[in-house]
Parts: structure tokens; sequence; C-alpha cells
């Protein structure tokens, strides 16, 4: 596994163009926001999802780190933005499974679910940087949390 | 310079990423390990495994002359008395054994000879804005339990320290004074003698944060003047899970332990215990024996190649380092370059290149056999008085050539490359 194959062209483009970029206001009512750190080396992100349904209407993220983990999060932006929930959820699960499989490739299924984020397939060789590829992904799963929580709420609210 | 030291160092033979060899510059961190001290822990276990100071059969002779002799060459290498030399964990133990005594004294252990370490309202704590995190929390911890004030001795914008702060910062109410005697990430060595002469004038303990210090540089706590300083064996060339905390042993004897536990004991009823003098009284339990053995011989490789030799030879390592990362377009080193001569910096340069965070550049360092340290080294405050967040580190040690050195420095210069920031 040479250095060129772990930074991919596709992930040094995102860490520079950044998707979704600007902790913007996302006006929806059931959206959450999660604040995560990596303790190893203090890279943080705030971002925050806006759900429409079952849609996964907004996401906006703010950050600073490593090309890992900035790429990571512009991938995941401009892939989810606008999916279903349970694509979200099934792109998480197939990128994690990625990350825990030390630099192999998944199966043809779940790469099409990952699309761009399959570049990443090397960082899984490099054990320390698995956290830095997952940063914004953490993320995202505990604001999906949160703004389901809303969604949930205001169903019961709603049926009172 | 040195003669090249590598047959001593096992590891250093290997290869890593592709069957490069290795560079290993991350001794900061933790050094690696010469046959000496392989040998003597190995041998130990061998040969002379038994328990210290318990019984009265030949292992138990044997092996508390082994726990015993090491104990000795390693206050030998700091130039201190064999029973003002407590082992610890390491080197965070020894700052917290420190702390948590004098929390047990603000408690009210220890009676009237523990006076001198009771902590409250209106005493204070004096740090400095560049420690480790080990020799920052245990006295923030500290303050928080006694009520005392925690303040700190201030850097400038490149790291130093600022020496005409002391008076300030050392009031007359402030009761005890830790800092480092040279710094992880800078790499500056402390004139200690200026927080020396200020602590001394307001009756204030000193602490001394050895890590970075002992492994490379000579050092003699007479000299020094300070009142307890704290090190650990792994970053001199021995085993992890061992350290030291040497102190004056009228303080010893006087600071309450905080670990309670067989063989420190002198008496003990169901409703009390007296405690042994120093340094048993705070070595309660089954010790980390083999290790103390592998300090006590890490300690005796590093007499035998002499510390003034050891100093000169990272001199030259510094200045290749940081004179080579500070004259690069694009590169910033945390702290100054220094004067090799002086022997006034570590061998070791931490650096922020432009447009490319650390992980990455030691990531690119890494496919290159180049073993460094990146993040915030455990100095978060530092780095962040600093304007970074992080950084990348090369450390090095007894065994680290120039050649090494010229390679980090090499390495370096093609990371903004790779990632196509604008040289």
């Amino acid at each position: 596994m040479s250095l060129e194959a772990m930074y991919q062209q596709v992930i040094m483009d995102h860490a520079r163009e950044g998707h979704g970029r600007g902790l913007v206001e996302i006006d929806l009512p059931h959206r959450g926001e999660s604040h995560q750190v990596n303790t190893t080396c203090g890279d943080e992100v705030t971002l925050r999802v806006g759900v429409e349904g079952d849609t996964l209407a907004r996401i906006a993220w703010e950050g600073q780190g490593c090309s890992i983990s900035q790429a990571s999060i512009s991938v995941l932006a401009e892939l989810l933005e606008g999916e279903s929930l349970d694509t979200a959820d099934e792109t998480f699960e197939a990128f994690r499974a990625l990350m825990q499989a030390k630099g192999e490739h998944l199966d043809e299924e779940r790469e099409d679910l990952l699309g761009d984020a399959t570049a990443f397939v090397g960082v899984g060789k490099y054990p320390a940087r698995i956290k830095c590829a997952l940063l914004g992904w953490m993320a995202l799963q505990d604001a999906l949390i949160q703004a389901r929580g809303a969604s949930s709420a205001a169903v019961e609210g709603g049926q009172a | 310079m040195l003669a090249d030291l590598h047959g001593d160092f096992p590891l250093l033979a290997r290869t890593v990423r592709n069957g490069r060899s290795l560079v290993y510059l991350d001794s900061g961190a933790t050094a690696q390990k010469p046959l000496a001290v392989l040998e003597a822990e190995d041998r130990f276990y061998r040969e002379h495994n038994g328990a210290v100071a318990r019984g009265a059969h030949i292992l138990a002779e044997e092996a508390t002359e082994a726990f015993e002799d090491a104990r000795a060459d390693v206050a030998e290498l700091i130039g201190a008395s064999t029973d003002e030399v407590v082992w610890t964990s390491g080197a965070t133990a020894a700052i917290n054994l420190v702390a948590n005594g004098m929390l047990q004294a603000s408690l009210g252990a220890g009676g009237a000879e523990a006076e001198r370490f009771r902590l409250g309202p209106g005493d204070r704590i004096v740090v400095t804005e560049l420690e480790h995190h080990a020799n920052l929390i245990p006295w923030q911890q500290l303050a928080a339990r006694t009520g005392a004030e925690l303040a700190w001795v201030p850097v400038d914008d490149a790291g130093t320290l600022r020496y005409e702060a002391i008076e300030s910062v050392i009031t007359e109410n402030t009761r005890v004074v830790a800092f480092s005697h040279a710094s992880n990430v800078t790499g500056a060595v402390t004139d200690v003698e200026s927080f020396v002469h200020r602590a001394r004038e307001v009756g204030a303990l000193t602490v001394l944060d050895g890590c970075q210090s002992v492994p490379h540089l000579p050092v003699n706590v007479a000299e020094l003047g300070v009142d307890l300083m704290a090190f650990s064996g792994h970053k001199m060339l021995g085993p992890t899970g061992i350290g030291a905390l040497w102190g004056r042993k009228d303080l010893l004897d006087a600071l309450p332990p905080s670990q309670f536990g067989g063989s420190a004991i002198k008496v003990v009823t169901m409703e009390t215990t007296t405690w042994l003098d120093a340094p048993q009284r705070f070595e309660p339990g089954t010790q980390p024996v083999a290790q103390a053995v592998g300090m006590g011989a890490a300690a005796r490789y590093l007499m035998d190649l002499g510390m003034e030799n050891v100093a000169r030879h990272e001199a030259r390592i510094a200045q290749i380092l940081r004179e080579g990362a500070s004259e690069m377009p694009g590169v910033r080193l945390l702290g100054t370059v220094g004067d090799p001569g002086a022997i006034d910096v570590l061998g070791l340069a931490a650096v922020v290149v432009d447009g490319v965070h650390a992980h990455d550049v030691g990531q690119v360092l890494d496919d290159r056999g180049i073993t460094v340290r990146v993040g915030h080294h455990c100095a978060q405050p530092l780095h962040r008085r600093l304007g970074v967040t992080g950084s990348t580190r090369a450390s090095a040690h007894v065994y680290t050539t120039e050649d090494d050195a010229h390679a980090f420095i090499e390495a370096l210069a093609g990371v903004r490359e790779f990632f196509g920031v604008a040289v």
C-alpha cells in the first residue's frame, strides 16, 4: 500500500473543496447538531442535520483537521444530502465496514452505496488514521439520533 | 559526536513500510532500549527473581540487592543519595505522588512535620504555560481540592518562558513551583536557577519535571537546587512501567504517603499504621522490580557514554533539525533555533507545515520509514498559545545519527509538494 493509494486524488480534492462547509442555521423542525473531537490530535467538527419526513434534507458543518478527516466529512455531505435516512444508515454502516477492512475492498453493492467514499479504502491499512476518517460520520450519526428524537417527539406531540 | 550505537539497539535494525530502514525520531515520546537494558531485565527474571524486602532466602536476597543496586545507579546518574530515590510507575505517578501527598497533608495527614505541604485558600501553586499535561493537571486538581490558586509563568509568542515574569507570578503566598527542566515541544532548556532563586525567596517548594532532561543532559540535583524531581525510565532507554521521584530526604520523610499497603510500614495495628521513612514509605505493594533493574541498567549505560558526551551529540542533532526546519519555506519551527554550543536546546524539532495538518505530515514521513510524533504532544495549552492545534516533532537520542536528522529535513521538504500546497 503506497502513500498515493491512501491519499487518492478524490480525497485531496474533497479536502480542498469541503462540500457542505459553513455552519449555517438549518431551519427545519427536525434537526440535530453534534460536536466531535478526535482526542489524539484535537481535530474537531461540528455538524448539523435537518430531516424532512424520511429524508436527510440538509447537512452543514465546520471543522478543522487533517486532510483525511476533512475530506471524509466533505464526501459524506455530498453523498448523503437529499438521501433517505435508510440510505444514510446503510452508507454509514458500509463506511464503517470499509474502515475495518484493513485496506481490502467491499462487495460491489456496498461500494456503489459509498461512491466517492470508497477512496478511503487505503485508510483501513493505517489504524491510527481510522478515527480521522470516522470523525464526521460519528458526528452525523449523533446528530441524526437527535433529529430523529425530535421527529418522534413531534409525532407524539401531534398525537396527544 | 558519539560513535554509531545502532549495534546496541536491536529494534533499530528492523525495517518498516515496504522494507524501508527505520529512522526512529520519536525518542521524546519513548526511547528504544539497548541490549544492556534488555539483558538486565531478562537476567533478573532468569536468575534472580524473588520477592524484594520480604523473606530471607537466597532469591529474596539477590532480588533485593538487584533492586537496591538499580536505585543506587539511578541516584548516581542524577547526583543524589540512594535513599532519596523513590521508585514510581513513571514520571506521571511521581508528580501525582507529590501532589497527592500535599493533598493528604491538606486533609490533615502527617502531623506537624507535614505543615509545609498543607495548602488552602490564600495559597498559590505556580506552574508554567509550557508544561506537559502530566505536570499541569495534578496541580490543577490539587488547587481545585484545596482552594489554593493556580498561576503560571507565561511564554512569549515564540514559546519561550518569560523569565521576567517569574518575580510577579511567584508571589509571597506561593507554596509550590512546578516546572519543566526542558520543554518537550520547543526543546528549550529551562534556566532552573531563575525559578529556584525566587522560590527560595518566598519559601516555596520546587518540583522539577526532568522527563526530557535526565535522558539527554547532565543533571545534578544538588547543583540545580530544586527540592523534588520526577523522571521516567522509558524515555532514558529503560523499560516502561518504571520511573522515579527524587526528593530531599527531609522532605520525603515528612511528605504523607497517598498509596497504602504492605512493605511501606513500621507497625500496623487494627486501628493505626506508622510509616517507614523514605523511600520505602512510598513503595507499598510489590514493586516493578525487573523494570527497576532495567532502569538501573539504562542509567549505567548512559553514565558509561558520559552525559556530557550525550548532550554534545544531541546538540549537533539539534542543530541539523532546528536550522534545517527554520530555514525551510512554509515551515514554522516552534521555539527558537537555539545555540547548540550553549546546549540550551534539546535534540528535537516540533514544526508546523503551512497548509498541511500534522497527521498528514507524519503520514508522509512514515511512508519513508521516518517515525515522528504528531499532535499536541500532551501540551495543549502551549500549542494553543502558539496559535496551532498540533505539530510534527522529530526527537533524538544517543543512537540518532546525523543521517537520521538529514533524512527528516529532506522528507519534510517534500511534504508541501505532495499535498499540492504552493511553495
